[in-house]
């Protein structure tokens, strides 16, 4: 089989790409796989209201539910409630990312992508020295795909990228590894996304709660790598759900690590283009992930569309997708990594400090960035490695 | 060597994308592990449902 651009990744990544190439006339070949896109979901499925109509049109089906705000818990228990479309690009809605990625994947075929489910790739093919394609396994039968660019959107466990000769191996401080309970209780607030901070309920990360509607809700824990051990997050999921909702019931269960070490040196390899988490594009701070790599993916599949006509798929050629998303995206994830470094090592104590610094001011109208700027006022001692940071 | 319980395994893939020998694969339901694997350990630590393990090979 031959093509313009193999895509390695049918979710929002892999799609966007997808659908931006063959809509600009690439012949374009989608590779999931899964034999069901979107399924095993390993996401907790908040996404920026915003940021998302910018991206796509939207279909209500995809939506599990929409929220006013979002209401952060300090390890003592004060609590800070942030209005709805400033709290940062992870409250709005709720997906059903089951539904969602089909329909991002259906787009791409709608566009002329050829997608094919349960089709693994193996390996790069190589003529000359640069890669000339994908070996894959097609519903387990060897199958060899040309394309001159290949574009790696597989995810956290990524293998395009290592296969180009890209070290994409995270480290235990670079990965959350997390755990999450789709819940029924009627403790469950439908209206607003929920965070709980300490080192005690979630080292290095946090406990999350968004509604999926009808006292419903994805229920989560990340835990940093370099703290968690085997197990941890289960383990710590389980004593929260207990104390938080003893009678909550348990009607689906996910497990996933989100990578969370900002931007990696290099995303390009002759012939070869990372996006998404594959790109380890996902916010460090918050650990979302789909608004930058559909960004991303719709980056990659213009410049494919490009530079594949014009027989430019060298590294150097593919600067301009490095230049494109971390003059864009990059900025916030560079920034909200060295962040992240420095929150993740504080106390419970200091973290109780910087909420209660919080009495008195009106957050409701902020956002994360907003609010880090507060926060650095009010505690310019505890915060002062962060102010560079913020500006 | 590297023990990978399936029973327990949730598949999400993050011991893959840890691992510095590139030497897990997430296939469909099941983890596959390489001759590649170093038994450096990483990859339990990270396992949110902890069905990895490393265990002492018997001597032959």
């Amino acid at each position: 089989m031959k093509c313009d651009l193999v895509v390695v990744g049918a979710g929002p990544a892999g799609s966007m790409t997808a659908k931006a190439a063959a809509e600009a006339g690439l012949d374009v070949v989608m590779l999931e796989k899964r034999q069901e896109i979107g399924d095993p979901v390993r996401c907790a499925e908040g996404v920026s209201k915003a940021a998302l109509k910018k991206m796509v049109e939207l279909d209500p089906v995809w939506i599990s539910a929409e929220v006013k705000g979002a209401r952060i818990w300090g390890p003592d228990g004060t609590e800070i409630v942030m209005s709805e479309d400033r709290a940062g690009a992870e409250v709005g809605y709720v997906l059903e990312r089951k539904v969602f990625d089909r329909a991002l994947a259906q787009q791409a075929a709608e566009a002329g992508a050829k997608v094919m489910v349960k089709t693994r790739a193996l390996g790069l093919l190589h003529e000359g020295g640069v890669p000339s394609g994908i070996s894959a396994a097609f519903v387990g039968e060897s199958l060899k795909i040309e394309a001159p660019l290949i574009i790696g959107a597989d995810g956290v466990e990524s293998k395009v990228g290592r296969w180009a000769g890209i070290d994409t191996a995270l480290k235990p401080k670079d990965i959350e590894t997390c755990a999450q309970f789709l819940l029924q209780d009627e403790k469950i607030d439908d209206e607003y996304c929920e965070f709980y901070l300490g080192n005690d309920i979630a080292p290095g990360g946090y406990v999350w709660s968004f509604p999926k509607g009808d006292k419903l809700a994805n229920v989560g824990i990340g835990v940093l790598g370099s703290k968690a051990n085997s197990g941890t997050p289960i383990r710590l999921l389980r004593e929260f759900v207990k104390k938080q909702f003893p009678e909550g019931k348990v009607l689906e269960m996910m497990v996933g690590g989100v990578p969370v070490s900002g931007p990696i040196e290099t995303t390009t390899a002759d012939g070869v283009i990372l996006v998404g988490d594959a790109a380890r594009q996902s916010d460090p701070i918050t650990g979302g992930g789909i608004i930058n790599a559909m960004r991303a993916g719709v980056m990659a599949g213009e410049i494919a569309a490009d530079l594949v006509p014009k027989g430019e798929v060298d590294k150097k050629s593919l600067q301009v997708y490095e230049k494109r998303w971390r003059e864009t995206i990059g900025k916030s994830i560079t920034r909200n990594f060295a962040v992240k470094e420095f929150f993740v090592d504080l106390t419970d104590d200091d973290l109780n400090h910087l909420i209660h610094s919080l009495d008195g001011v009106d957050v409701a109208e902020l956002d994360l960035k907003g609010l880090l700027k507060v926060l650095l006022r009010q505690n310019p001692k505890l915060l002062l490695k962060l102010r560079h940071l913020i500006v | 060597m590297l023990s990978v319980n399936r029973y327990k395994c949730g598949y999400c893939g993050a011991c893959v994308g840890v691992c510095p020998a590139a030497a897990l694969e997430l296939v469909e339901t099941w983890i596959e592990v390489s001759d590649d694997c170093t038994r450096c350990g990483r990859c339990t630590k990270i396992c949110p449902l902890g069905a990895l393990e490393l265990i002492k090979e018997a001597k032959t």
